[in-house]
Protein backbone atom coordinates (compact mmCIF):
# COMPACT_ATOMS: atom_id res chain seq x y z
CA UNK A 1 0.00 0.00 0.00
CA UNK A 2 3.12 2.35 1.00
CA UNK A 3 4.26 1.70 -2.31
CA UNK A 4 1.20 2.06 -4.11
CA UNK A 5 0.83 5.65 -2.94
CA UNK A 6 4.49 6.79 -2.93
CA UNK A 7 4.22 5.84 -6.90
CA UNK A 8 1.20 8.04 -7.15
CA UNK A 9 2.93 11.05 -5.53
CA UNK A 10 5.61 11.25 -7.67
CA UNK A 11 3.44 12.26 -10.28
CA UNK A 12 3.48 16.03 -10.70
CA UNK A 13 -0.93 15.93 -10.93
CA UNK A 14 -2.81 16.34 -8.46
CA UNK A 15 -1.48 13.49 -6.21
CA UNK A 16 -4.52 14.11 -3.54
CA UNK A 17 -7.06 13.25 -5.93
CA UNK A 18 -5.49 10.10 -7.26
CA UNK A 19 -4.75 9.22 -3.84
CA UNK A 20 -8.27 9.12 -3.11
CA UNK A 21 -9.23 7.19 -6.22
CA UNK A 22 -6.77 4.28 -5.09
CA UNK A 23 -8.55 3.87 -2.33
CA UNK A 24 -10.68 0.50 -3.65
CA UNK A 25 -14.36 0.89 -2.47
CA UNK A 26 -15.73 -2.75 -0.70
CA UNK A 27 -18.09 -3.53 -2.83
CA UNK A 28 -15.67 -3.39 -5.64
CA UNK A 29 -14.22 -5.95 -3.86
CA UNK A 30 -17.09 -7.34 -3.00
CA UNK A 31 -18.48 -8.35 -6.31
CA UNK A 32 -14.70 -9.25 -7.55
CA UNK A 33 -14.78 -12.03 -5.07
CA UNK A 34 -18.28 -12.69 -6.08
CA UNK A 35 -16.85 -13.39 -9.10
CA UNK A 36 -13.83 -15.30 -8.69
CA UNK A 37 -16.40 -17.88 -6.82
CA UNK A 38 -18.66 -18.27 -9.40
CA UNK A 39 -15.65 -18.74 -11.74
CA UNK A 40 -13.44 -21.21 -9.49
CA UNK A 41 -15.97 -23.06 -7.18
CA UNK A 42 -17.73 -25.28 -10.43
CA UNK A 43 -13.99 -26.15 -11.46
CA UNK A 44 -12.61 -26.87 -7.48
CA UNK A 45 -15.68 -29.24 -7.29
CA UNK A 46 -15.20 -30.81 -10.82
CA UNK A 47 -11.49 -32.26 -9.49
CA UNK A 48 -12.77 -33.02 -6.18
CA UNK A 49 -16.20 -35.40 -7.51
CA UNK A 50 -13.94 -36.75 -9.51
CA UNK A 51 -11.70 -38.19 -7.23
CA UNK A 52 -14.47 -39.14 -5.21
CA UNK A 53 -16.56 -42.18 -5.13
CA UNK A 54 -13.42 -44.30 -5.26
CA UNK A 55 -13.68 -47.80 -3.30
CA UNK A 56 -10.65 -48.44 -0.96
CA UNK A 57 -7.63 -49.90 -2.97
CA UNK A 58 -7.80 -48.08 -6.23
CA UNK A 59 -6.18 -45.62 -7.36
CA UNK A 60 -7.48 -41.44 -6.24
CA UNK A 61 -7.69 -41.30 -9.86
CA UNK A 62 -9.55 -44.12 -10.51
CA UNK A 63 -12.38 -42.65 -12.96
CA UNK A 64 -9.38 -40.93 -15.28
CA UNK A 65 -8.11 -44.37 -15.43
CA UNK A 66 -11.23 -45.40 -16.35
CA UNK A 67 -11.93 -43.56 -18.89
CA UNK A 68 -8.59 -43.58 -20.20
CA UNK A 69 -8.98 -47.67 -20.80
CA UNK A 70 -12.10 -47.00 -22.72
CA UNK A 71 -11.39 -47.57 -26.35
CA UNK A 72 -14.49 -45.25 -26.53
CA UNK A 73 -12.65 -42.76 -25.27
CA UNK A 74 -9.30 -42.38 -27.75
CA UNK A 75 -12.14 -43.39 -30.71
CA UNK A 76 -14.07 -40.09 -29.65
CA UNK A 77 -11.67 -38.19 -28.69
CA UNK A 78 -9.89 -38.45 -32.28
CA UNK A 79 -12.93 -38.42 -34.25
CA UNK A 80 -13.07 -35.27 -32.91
CA UNK A 81 -9.22 -33.76 -33.02
CA UNK A 82 -9.78 -35.12 -36.65
CA UNK A 83 -13.53 -32.76 -37.56
CA UNK A 84 -11.69 -29.99 -35.26
CA UNK A 85 -8.86 -30.03 -37.92
CA UNK A 86 -11.28 -30.68 -40.95
CA UNK A 87 -13.26 -27.60 -39.78
CA UNK A 88 -10.33 -24.89 -39.58
CA UNK A 89 -8.96 -26.64 -43.37
CA UNK A 90 -12.34 -25.99 -45.14
CA UNK A 91 -12.82 -22.78 -42.71
CA UNK A 92 -10.14 -21.03 -44.04
CA UNK A 93 -9.81 -22.33 -47.73
CA UNK A 94 -13.37 -20.70 -47.79
CA UNK A 95 -12.84 -17.47 -45.81
CA UNK A 96 -9.17 -16.23 -46.30
CA UNK A 97 -9.47 -15.74 -50.23
CA UNK A 98 -13.15 -14.67 -49.94
CA UNK A 99 -12.77 -12.03 -47.10
CA UNK A 100 -8.61 -11.02 -49.05
CA UNK A 101 -11.15 -10.55 -52.18
CA UNK A 102 -13.72 -8.86 -50.72
CA UNK A 103 -11.15 -6.03 -48.82
CA UNK A 104 -9.17 -6.05 -52.11
CA UNK A 105 -11.76 -5.75 -54.82
CA UNK A 106 -15.13 -5.60 -53.97
CA UNK A 107 -15.79 -3.40 -50.50
CA UNK A 108 -19.11 -3.21 -51.26
CA UNK A 109 -19.78 -6.27 -50.38
CA UNK A 110 -18.49 -5.91 -46.97
CA UNK A 111 -21.77 -5.02 -45.61
CA UNK A 112 -23.36 -8.37 -47.05
CA UNK A 113 -20.15 -9.98 -45.36
CA UNK A 114 -21.20 -8.20 -42.33
CA UNK A 115 -24.68 -9.23 -42.19
CA UNK A 116 -24.08 -12.81 -43.12
CA UNK A 117 -21.48 -12.91 -40.30
CA UNK A 118 -24.05 -12.74 -37.91
CA UNK A 119 -26.66 -15.14 -39.48
CA UNK A 120 -24.99 -17.99 -37.69
CA UNK A 121 -26.21 -16.44 -34.57
CA UNK A 122 -29.82 -16.32 -36.00
CA UNK A 123 -29.95 -19.52 -36.98
CA UNK A 124 -28.80 -21.50 -33.38
CA UNK A 125 -27.76 -24.81 -33.78
CA UNK A 126 -30.62 -26.84 -33.09
CA UNK A 127 -32.29 -24.48 -35.54
CA UNK A 128 -30.18 -25.19 -38.30
CA UNK A 129 -30.38 -29.01 -37.65
CA UNK A 130 -34.12 -28.65 -38.58
CA UNK A 131 -33.46 -26.91 -41.49
CA UNK A 132 -30.93 -29.57 -42.87
CA UNK A 133 -31.86 -32.73 -41.52
CA UNK A 134 -34.28 -33.31 -45.59
CA UNK A 135 -31.80 -31.90 -47.47
CA UNK A 136 -29.18 -34.19 -45.62
CA UNK A 137 -31.34 -37.25 -46.08
CA UNK A 138 -31.03 -37.25 -49.76
CA UNK A 139 -27.75 -37.20 -50.18
CA UNK A 140 -27.05 -40.18 -47.78
CA UNK A 141 -23.47 -40.62 -48.99
CA UNK A 142 -22.54 -37.88 -46.79
CA UNK A 143 -24.67 -37.91 -44.71
CA UNK A 144 -23.10 -40.97 -43.31
CA UNK A 145 -19.55 -39.76 -42.85
CA UNK A 146 -18.51 -37.59 -39.56
CA UNK A 147 -16.88 -35.38 -42.42
CA UNK A 148 -20.57 -33.66 -42.67
CA UNK A 149 -20.23 -32.25 -38.90
CA UNK A 150 -16.89 -30.37 -40.10
CA UNK A 151 -19.02 -29.11 -42.82
CA UNK A 152 -21.74 -27.72 -40.83
CA UNK A 153 -19.23 -26.20 -37.98
CA UNK A 154 -17.76 -24.23 -40.55
CA UNK A 155 -20.91 -22.05 -40.61
CA UNK A 156 -20.66 -22.05 -37.14
CA UNK A 157 -17.34 -20.64 -36.76
CA UNK A 158 -17.95 -18.34 -39.54
CA UNK A 159 -18.01 -15.11 -37.40
CA UNK A 160 -15.67 -15.69 -35.23
CA UNK A 161 -13.18 -16.32 -38.32
CA UNK A 162 -14.62 -13.58 -40.17
CA UNK A 163 -14.25 -11.04 -37.36
CA UNK A 164 -10.57 -12.19 -36.73
CA UNK A 165 -9.52 -11.84 -40.23
CA UNK A 166 -11.66 -8.97 -40.90
CA UNK A 167 -9.86 -6.80 -38.45
CA UNK A 168 -6.31 -8.30 -39.44
CA UNK A 169 -7.12 -7.03 -42.72
CA UNK A 170 -8.08 -3.91 -41.71
CA UNK A 171 -4.64 -3.49 -39.61
CA UNK A 172 -2.49 -3.40 -42.97
CA UNK A 173 -2.16 -1.86 -45.82
CA UNK A 174 -3.76 -4.47 -48.31
CA UNK A 175 -3.73 -2.21 -51.75
CA UNK A 176 0.18 -0.92 -50.97
CA UNK A 177 1.30 -4.66 -50.53
CA UNK A 178 -0.66 -6.36 -53.24
CA UNK A 179 0.56 -3.26 -55.46
CA UNK A 180 4.21 -4.03 -54.26
CA UNK A 181 3.86 -7.96 -54.85
CA UNK A 182 1.98 -7.33 -58.45
CA UNK A 183 4.82 -4.52 -59.54
CA UNK A 184 7.25 -6.88 -58.54
CA UNK A 185 5.97 -9.80 -60.94
CA UNK A 186 4.03 -11.42 -58.43
CA UNK A 187 0.40 -13.37 -59.64
CA UNK A 188 -2.19 -13.20 -57.34
CA UNK A 189 -2.27 -16.34 -55.81
CA UNK A 190 1.67 -15.95 -54.78
CA UNK A 191 0.94 -12.37 -53.53
CA UNK A 192 -1.85 -14.08 -51.34
CA UNK A 193 0.28 -16.71 -50.27
CA UNK A 194 3.87 -15.15 -49.43
CA UNK A 195 2.33 -11.51 -49.05
CA UNK A 196 -0.99 -11.71 -47.32
CA UNK A 197 -1.02 -14.84 -45.72
CA UNK A 198 2.20 -14.07 -43.48
CA UNK A 199 0.81 -10.77 -42.29
CA UNK A 200 -2.54 -12.13 -41.14
CA UNK A 201 -0.56 -15.14 -39.33
CA UNK A 202 -2.20 -13.55 -35.36
CA UNK A 203 -5.88 -13.27 -37.08
CA UNK A 204 -5.26 -16.87 -38.77
CA UNK A 205 -3.97 -18.50 -35.27
CA UNK A 206 -6.38 -17.11 -33.42
CA UNK A 207 -9.89 -17.39 -35.61
CA UNK A 208 -8.32 -20.98 -35.79
CA UNK A 209 -7.96 -21.99 -32.32
CA UNK A 210 -11.77 -20.58 -31.76
CA UNK A 211 -13.01 -23.11 -34.40
CA UNK A 212 -11.15 -26.05 -32.65
CA UNK A 213 -12.47 -24.93 -29.71
CA UNK A 214 -16.08 -24.94 -31.12
CA UNK A 215 -15.89 -27.90 -33.01
CA UNK A 216 -14.75 -29.56 -30.22
CA UNK A 217 -17.10 -28.73 -27.82
CA UNK A 218 -20.24 -28.98 -30.32
CA UNK A 219 -22.91 -31.42 -29.18
CA UNK A 220 -26.08 -30.58 -30.49
CA UNK A 221 -25.74 -31.32 -34.20
CA UNK A 222 -23.45 -34.02 -33.63
CA UNK A 223 -26.14 -35.50 -30.92
CA UNK A 224 -28.80 -35.23 -33.58
CA UNK A 225 -26.56 -36.97 -36.35
CA UNK A 226 -25.35 -39.86 -34.19
CA UNK A 227 -22.20 -39.25 -34.04
CA UNK A 228 -19.72 -40.29 -31.45
CA UNK A 229 -17.82 -37.01 -31.01
CA UNK A 230 -16.14 -36.43 -27.79
CA UNK A 231 -18.71 -34.40 -26.02
CA UNK A 232 -21.57 -37.01 -27.46
CA UNK A 233 -19.27 -40.04 -25.76
CA UNK A 234 -19.35 -37.37 -22.54
CA UNK A 235 -22.86 -36.96 -22.43
CA UNK A 236 -23.79 -40.57 -23.12
CA UNK A 237 -21.17 -41.85 -20.08
CA UNK A 238 -22.27 -38.93 -17.60
CA UNK A 239 -25.42 -40.23 -17.80
CA UNK A 240 -24.54 -43.31 -16.53
CA UNK A 241 -22.15 -43.03 -14.31
CA UNK A 242 -21.64 -39.30 -13.23
CA UNK A 243 -18.07 -39.50 -12.01
CA UNK A 244 -16.42 -40.55 -15.07
CA UNK A 245 -18.51 -37.76 -16.62
CA UNK A 246 -17.32 -35.70 -14.83
CA UNK A 247 -13.94 -36.26 -14.92
CA UNK A 248 -14.18 -36.08 -18.83
CA UNK A 249 -15.53 -32.75 -18.64
CA UNK A 250 -12.32 -31.77 -16.49
CA UNK A 251 -10.12 -33.08 -19.30
CA UNK A 252 -12.55 -30.96 -21.92
CA UNK A 253 -11.55 -28.34 -19.12
CA UNK A 254 -7.91 -28.61 -19.62
CA UNK A 255 -8.40 -28.58 -23.52
CA UNK A 256 -10.55 -25.18 -23.63
CA UNK A 257 -8.34 -23.69 -21.24
CA UNK A 258 -5.33 -24.72 -23.42
CA UNK A 259 -6.71 -23.10 -26.48
CA UNK A 260 -7.88 -20.01 -24.92
CA UNK A 261 -4.79 -19.38 -22.97
CA UNK A 262 -2.54 -19.51 -25.97
CA UNK A 263 -5.18 -17.45 -27.77
CA UNK A 264 -4.99 -14.79 -24.76
CA UNK A 265 -0.83 -15.04 -24.71
CA UNK A 266 -1.14 -14.48 -28.91
CA UNK A 267 -3.14 -11.07 -28.54
CA UNK A 268 -1.54 -10.51 -25.27
CA UNK A 269 -4.42 -9.37 -23.61
CA UNK A 270 -5.85 -7.16 -26.66
CA UNK A 271 -8.91 -7.40 -28.27
CA UNK A 272 -8.29 -10.95 -29.61
CA UNK A 273 -8.81 -12.05 -26.02
CA UNK A 274 -12.39 -10.61 -26.16
CA UNK A 275 -12.75 -13.01 -28.92
CA UNK A 276 -15.88 -15.82 -27.84
CA UNK A 277 -17.12 -18.84 -29.23
CA UNK A 278 -20.17 -20.50 -28.37
CA UNK A 279 -20.65 -23.84 -27.90
CA UNK A 280 -23.70 -24.69 -25.68
CA UNK B 1 -9.29 13.98 -90.47
CA UNK B 2 -6.55 13.65 -87.92
CA UNK B 3 -9.25 15.21 -86.05
CA UNK B 4 -11.85 13.22 -86.33
CA UNK B 5 -10.16 9.91 -85.58
CA UNK B 6 -8.72 11.49 -82.41
CA UNK B 7 -12.50 12.11 -81.76
CA UNK B 8 -13.39 8.70 -82.66
CA UNK B 9 -11.01 7.23 -80.33
CA UNK B 10 -11.33 9.20 -77.30
CA UNK B 11 -15.12 8.30 -77.87
CA UNK B 12 -14.45 4.31 -78.06
CA UNK B 13 -11.96 4.91 -74.98
CA UNK B 14 -14.65 6.84 -72.79
CA UNK B 15 -17.39 4.17 -74.15
CA UNK B 16 -15.04 1.03 -73.14
CA UNK B 17 -13.89 2.34 -69.74
CA UNK B 18 -16.55 1.63 -67.63
CA UNK B 19 -17.40 -1.36 -69.48
CA UNK B 20 -13.86 -2.77 -68.61
CA UNK B 21 -14.30 -2.21 -65.26
CA UNK B 22 -17.98 -3.67 -65.34
CA UNK B 23 -16.83 -6.99 -66.81
CA UNK B 24 -13.91 -6.98 -64.53
CA UNK B 25 -16.11 -6.04 -61.53
CA UNK B 26 -18.12 -8.91 -62.68
CA UNK B 27 -14.46 -11.16 -62.90
CA UNK B 28 -14.30 -10.19 -59.14
CA UNK B 29 -17.49 -11.18 -58.14
CA UNK B 30 -16.69 -15.04 -59.60
CA UNK B 31 -13.84 -15.31 -56.47
CA UNK B 32 -16.94 -14.72 -53.87
CA UNK B 33 -18.90 -17.42 -55.48
CA UNK B 34 -17.37 -19.99 -53.75
CA UNK B 35 -18.16 -18.87 -50.43
CA UNK B 36 -21.68 -17.41 -51.51
CA UNK B 37 -22.42 -21.26 -52.71
CA UNK B 38 -21.25 -22.71 -49.37
CA UNK B 39 -23.41 -20.40 -47.44
CA UNK B 40 -26.43 -20.71 -49.94
CA UNK B 41 -26.00 -24.74 -49.34
CA UNK B 42 -25.33 -25.11 -45.23
CA UNK B 43 -26.91 -21.91 -44.18
CA UNK B 44 -29.59 -20.00 -46.48
CA UNK B 45 -31.23 -22.70 -48.26
CA UNK B 46 -32.19 -24.99 -44.83
CA UNK B 47 -32.93 -21.76 -42.92
CA UNK B 48 -35.16 -21.02 -46.11
CA UNK B 49 -36.55 -24.53 -45.92
CA UNK B 50 -37.60 -24.48 -42.56
CA UNK B 51 -39.30 -21.07 -43.05
CA UNK B 52 -41.00 -22.63 -45.77
CA UNK B 53 -42.14 -25.94 -44.15
CA UNK B 54 -43.30 -24.39 -40.87
CA UNK B 55 -46.16 -23.35 -43.25
CA UNK B 56 -46.62 -27.17 -45.01
CA UNK B 57 -48.35 -30.48 -44.05
CA UNK B 58 -46.73 -33.13 -44.42
CA UNK B 59 -47.84 -33.29 -47.86
CA UNK B 60 -46.61 -29.98 -49.22
CA UNK B 61 -50.05 -28.19 -49.16
CA UNK B 62 -50.46 -24.89 -47.45
CA UNK B 63 -51.21 -24.40 -43.94
CA UNK B 64 -51.19 -22.45 -40.77
CA UNK B 65 -52.05 -25.38 -37.91
CA UNK B 66 -48.13 -25.52 -37.70
CA UNK B 67 -47.79 -22.41 -36.27
CA UNK B 68 -51.16 -23.22 -33.80
CA UNK B 69 -49.45 -26.44 -32.54
CA UNK B 70 -47.19 -23.84 -30.99
CA UNK B 71 -49.73 -22.71 -28.81
CA UNK B 72 -51.10 -26.06 -27.76
CA UNK B 73 -49.52 -27.73 -24.96
CA UNK B 74 -46.69 -28.33 -23.75
CA UNK B 75 -45.26 -25.97 -26.44
CA UNK B 76 -46.46 -22.75 -24.35
CA UNK B 77 -44.61 -23.53 -21.10
CA UNK B 78 -41.49 -24.20 -23.30
CA UNK B 79 -41.62 -20.92 -24.40
CA UNK B 80 -42.00 -19.37 -20.71
CA UNK B 81 -39.50 -21.54 -19.24
CA UNK B 82 -37.02 -20.70 -22.12
CA UNK B 83 -37.95 -16.84 -21.95
CA UNK B 84 -37.99 -16.58 -18.58
CA UNK B 85 -34.46 -18.72 -17.94
CA UNK B 86 -33.25 -16.13 -20.87
CA UNK B 87 -34.26 -13.27 -18.92
CA UNK B 88 -33.52 -14.50 -15.63
CA UNK B 89 -29.73 -15.31 -16.29
CA UNK B 90 -29.07 -12.47 -18.55
CA UNK B 91 -30.16 -10.27 -15.94
CA UNK B 92 -28.59 -11.69 -13.37
CA UNK B 93 -24.80 -12.13 -15.57
CA UNK B 94 -25.44 -8.55 -17.09
CA UNK B 95 -25.64 -6.82 -13.66
CA UNK B 96 -22.88 -8.68 -11.96
CA UNK B 97 -21.11 -8.38 -15.19
CA UNK B 98 -21.70 -4.91 -15.24
CA UNK B 99 -20.55 -4.50 -11.61
CA UNK B 100 -16.99 -6.60 -12.21
CA UNK B 101 -16.00 -5.29 -14.96
CA UNK B 102 -16.33 -1.91 -12.97
CA UNK B 103 -14.43 -3.26 -10.28
CA UNK B 104 -11.63 -4.54 -12.67
CA UNK B 105 -11.32 -0.74 -14.19
CA UNK B 106 -10.24 0.70 -10.56
CA UNK B 107 -7.50 2.06 -10.67
CA UNK B 108 -6.67 1.09 -7.38
CA UNK B 109 -7.18 -2.36 -8.15
CA UNK B 110 -4.08 -4.10 -8.39
CA UNK B 111 -2.35 -4.65 -12.03
CA UNK B 112 -2.64 -7.96 -12.48
CA UNK B 113 -6.39 -8.26 -11.54
CA UNK B 114 -7.39 -7.08 -15.09
CA UNK B 115 -5.41 -9.75 -17.29
CA UNK B 116 -6.59 -12.40 -15.26
CA UNK B 117 -10.25 -11.41 -15.31
CA UNK B 118 -9.88 -10.78 -18.75
CA UNK B 119 -8.16 -14.30 -19.78
CA UNK B 120 -10.15 -16.42 -17.12
CA UNK B 121 -13.39 -14.97 -18.57
CA UNK B 122 -12.74 -15.70 -22.17
CA UNK B 123 -11.78 -19.43 -20.81
CA UNK B 124 -15.46 -19.61 -18.81
CA UNK B 125 -17.36 -18.00 -21.80
CA UNK B 126 -16.11 -20.82 -23.99
CA UNK B 127 -16.86 -23.61 -21.21
CA UNK B 128 -20.20 -24.38 -22.04
CA UNK B 129 -22.41 -27.08 -22.97
CA UNK B 130 -22.02 -30.94 -21.88
CA UNK B 131 -18.98 -30.41 -19.61
CA UNK B 132 -20.40 -27.29 -17.74
CA UNK B 133 -23.18 -29.32 -17.22
CA UNK B 134 -21.45 -31.89 -15.68
CA UNK B 135 -19.29 -29.36 -13.89
CA UNK B 136 -22.85 -28.11 -12.40
CA UNK B 137 -23.72 -31.56 -11.34
CA UNK B 138 -20.84 -32.28 -9.25
CA UNK B 139 -21.09 -28.57 -7.86
CA UNK B 140 -24.82 -28.31 -7.04
CA UNK B 141 -26.45 -31.66 -7.46
CA UNK B 142 -27.65 -34.14 -4.93
CA UNK B 143 -24.11 -35.30 -4.26
CA UNK B 144 -22.29 -32.30 -5.32
CA UNK B 145 -19.98 -30.98 -3.46
CA UNK B 146 -20.93 -27.28 -2.61
CA UNK B 147 -24.31 -29.53 -1.89
CA UNK B 148 -22.83 -31.61 0.78
CA UNK B 149 -20.68 -28.88 1.99
CA UNK B 150 -23.56 -26.73 2.88
CA UNK B 151 -25.35 -30.43 4.96
CA UNK B 152 -22.12 -29.77 6.77
CA UNK B 153 -23.64 -26.36 7.68
CA UNK B 154 -26.47 -27.38 8.38
CA UNK B 155 -28.05 -25.86 5.03
CA UNK B 156 -30.07 -28.39 3.15
CA UNK B 157 -30.83 -26.67 -0.33
CA UNK B 158 -32.51 -29.26 -1.48
CA UNK B 159 -35.07 -29.84 -2.22
CA UNK B 160 -36.04 -26.35 -2.96
CA UNK B 161 -33.49 -26.17 -5.05
CA UNK B 162 -33.22 -27.75 -8.14
CA UNK B 163 -30.93 -27.30 -11.26
CA UNK B 164 -33.49 -28.62 -13.78
CA UNK B 165 -35.39 -25.78 -11.54
CA UNK B 166 -35.55 -21.85 -13.18
CA UNK B 167 -32.83 -20.52 -10.51
CA UNK B 168 -30.65 -23.34 -10.46
CA UNK B 169 -30.78 -23.36 -14.09
CA UNK B 170 -30.06 -19.86 -14.43
CA UNK B 171 -27.07 -20.20 -11.71
CA UNK B 172 -25.53 -22.56 -14.20
CA UNK B 173 -25.85 -20.44 -17.56
CA UNK B 174 -23.66 -17.63 -15.31
CA UNK B 175 -20.91 -19.52 -15.93
CA UNK B 176 -20.82 -18.29 -19.38
CA UNK B 177 -23.27 -15.10 -19.20
CA UNK B 178 -20.93 -13.69 -16.73
CA UNK B 179 -17.90 -13.70 -18.58
CA UNK B 180 -19.16 -12.48 -21.71
CA UNK B 181 -20.62 -9.66 -19.82
CA UNK B 182 -17.11 -8.80 -18.20
CA UNK B 183 -15.42 -9.11 -21.68
CA UNK B 184 -18.11 -6.98 -23.67
CA UNK B 185 -18.75 -4.60 -20.86
CA UNK B 186 -14.76 -3.16 -19.92
CA UNK B 187 -14.32 -1.65 -23.03
CA UNK B 188 -17.97 0.34 -22.83
CA UNK B 189 -16.81 1.81 -19.27
CA UNK B 190 -13.74 2.59 -20.85
CA UNK B 191 -15.63 4.38 -22.72
CA UNK B 192 -16.42 6.55 -19.89
CA UNK B 193 -14.02 9.63 -20.21
CA UNK B 194 -12.08 10.01 -17.76
CA UNK B 195 -12.44 13.98 -17.99
CA UNK B 196 -16.13 13.15 -17.17
CA UNK B 197 -15.12 11.86 -14.25
CA UNK B 198 -12.40 14.15 -13.17
CA UNK B 199 -14.79 17.17 -13.79
CA UNK B 200 -17.62 15.66 -11.83
CA UNK B 201 -14.97 15.12 -8.91
CA UNK B 202 -13.80 18.69 -9.05
CA UNK B 203 -17.45 19.69 -8.81
CA UNK B 204 -17.72 17.87 -5.58
CA UNK B 205 -19.92 14.82 -7.01
CA UNK B 206 -19.59 11.66 -4.79
CA UNK B 207 -18.47 8.66 -6.95
CA UNK B 208 -22.41 7.54 -6.11
CA UNK B 209 -23.60 10.89 -7.62
CA UNK B 210 -20.91 10.60 -10.65
CA UNK B 211 -22.63 7.60 -11.62
CA UNK B 212 -26.23 8.70 -11.25
CA UNK B 213 -26.15 11.68 -13.04
CA UNK B 214 -23.22 10.93 -15.92
CA UNK B 215 -22.34 7.12 -15.79
CA UNK B 216 -25.78 5.26 -15.72
CA UNK B 217 -27.49 7.78 -18.13
CA UNK B 218 -24.35 7.03 -20.51
CA UNK B 219 -23.90 3.46 -20.40
CA UNK B 220 -27.48 2.57 -19.82
CA UNK B 221 -28.34 1.65 -23.49
CA UNK B 222 -25.05 -0.36 -23.85
CA UNK B 223 -26.21 -2.30 -20.61
CA UNK B 224 -29.62 -2.98 -22.21
CA UNK B 225 -28.44 -3.77 -25.44
CA UNK B 226 -25.64 -6.15 -23.65
CA UNK B 227 -28.17 -7.72 -21.45
CA UNK B 228 -30.39 -8.30 -24.94
CA UNK B 229 -27.78 -10.30 -26.16
CA UNK B 230 -26.88 -12.78 -23.28
CA UNK B 231 -30.84 -13.16 -23.49
CA UNK B 232 -30.03 -14.31 -27.18
CA UNK B 233 -27.57 -15.95 -26.26
CA UNK B 234 -29.02 -17.69 -23.69
CA UNK B 235 -32.67 -18.08 -25.66
CA UNK B 236 -30.38 -20.14 -28.21
CA UNK B 237 -28.84 -22.58 -25.43
CA UNK B 238 -29.32 -26.54 -25.34
CA UNK B 239 -26.37 -28.48 -24.66
CA UNK B 240 -26.40 -27.07 -21.11
CA UNK B 241 -29.63 -27.90 -20.31
CA UNK B 242 -30.02 -30.99 -22.30
CA UNK B 243 -27.10 -32.42 -19.67
CA UNK B 244 -28.82 -31.20 -16.71
CA UNK B 245 -32.00 -32.73 -17.57
CA UNK B 246 -34.44 -29.63 -17.99
CA UNK B 247 -37.47 -31.14 -19.75
CA UNK B 248 -39.66 -28.11 -20.95
CA UNK B 249 -36.84 -25.78 -22.81
CA UNK B 250 -38.09 -24.88 -26.84
CA UNK B 251 -34.66 -26.08 -27.67
CA UNK B 252 -35.31 -29.35 -26.20
CA UNK B 253 -38.64 -30.17 -27.64
CA UNK B 254 -37.46 -29.08 -30.84
CA UNK B 255 -34.50 -31.37 -30.48
CA UNK B 256 -37.13 -34.60 -29.35
CA UNK B 257 -39.21 -33.90 -32.36
CA UNK B 258 -36.44 -34.14 -34.86
CA UNK B 259 -34.89 -37.19 -32.71
CA UNK B 260 -37.86 -39.24 -34.37
CA UNK B 261 -38.52 -41.44 -30.87
CA UNK B 262 -41.90 -39.61 -30.80
CA UNK B 263 -42.89 -38.98 -34.38
CA UNK B 264 -45.26 -36.65 -33.24
CA UNK B 265 -45.15 -33.77 -36.19
CA UNK B 266 -42.03 -33.25 -37.75
CA UNK B 267 -43.84 -30.53 -38.83
CA UNK B 268 -43.38 -28.90 -35.50
CA UNK B 269 -40.24 -28.53 -35.36
CA UNK B 270 -40.22 -25.82 -38.30
CA UNK B 271 -42.49 -24.05 -36.56
CA UNK B 272 -41.09 -23.93 -33.17
CA UNK B 273 -37.84 -23.28 -34.90
CA UNK B 274 -39.06 -19.98 -37.02
CA UNK B 275 -40.45 -19.27 -33.54
CA UNK B 276 -37.45 -19.40 -32.49
CA UNK B 277 -35.48 -17.28 -34.99
CA UNK B 278 -38.61 -14.86 -35.27
CA UNK B 279 -37.22 -14.28 -31.42
CA UNK B 280 -33.81 -14.24 -32.16
CA UNK B 281 -34.28 -11.24 -34.99
CA UNK B 282 -36.31 -9.56 -32.42
CA UNK B 283 -33.49 -9.43 -29.72
CA UNK B 284 -31.03 -8.48 -32.78
CA UNK B 285 -32.91 -5.58 -33.76
CA UNK B 286 -33.81 -4.33 -29.93
CA UNK B 287 -30.00 -4.87 -28.99
CA UNK B 288 -28.30 -2.92 -32.64
CA UNK B 289 -31.33 -0.12 -31.53
CA UNK B 290 -29.59 0.14 -28.50
CA UNK B 291 -26.02 0.13 -29.52
CA UNK B 292 -26.76 2.95 -32.42
CA UNK B 293 -28.26 4.83 -29.33
CA UNK B 294 -25.34 3.75 -27.18
CA UNK B 295 -22.57 5.08 -29.98
CA UNK B 296 -24.20 8.66 -29.31
CA UNK B 297 -21.79 9.10 -26.38
CA UNK B 298 -19.18 6.28 -25.95
CA UNK B 299 -16.21 5.92 -28.42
Amino acid sequence: MAEVTSVAETRPSSHRFRRARNRVPVWHLIWLVLAALVFIVPIYSVVQFSLTGVQAGQSPFHWYLTVFDDPMFRSSFWLSIQISLETVAVSLVLMVPTVFWVHLRLPGLRPVMDLISILPFVVPPIVLVVGLLPFLEKITWLFVRPEVLSLIYVIFALPFLYRALDAGLRAIDLRTLVEAAESLGAKMPRTLLRVILPNLRAAIIGGSLLTVAIAMGEYTVASLLEFSTFSVYTYTIGTSTAYEGVALSFISFIFVWGAMLSLYLLGRGGRNAAAVAITH
Amino acid sequence: MALAESGIQSAVLVGSAPRKRSRSRRWALLGVLPFFAYISIFLLIPTGELIVGAFRTANGAFTLSNLADIFHAPYPQAFEFSLELSALSAVMGGVLGFLVANAVLHHGVPRFIRPAFVSFSGMAANFAGVPLGFAYIATLGTLGVVTTFLQHLGLNIYPSFSLQGLFGCALVYMYFQLPLMILLMIPVIEGLRTEWRESASNLGASSFAFWRYVGLPVVTPSLLGLMVLLFGNAFSAYATAETLGVSNLVTIDIANLINGDIAVNPQDAYALALAMIVIIVITIIVYALLQRRASRWLR
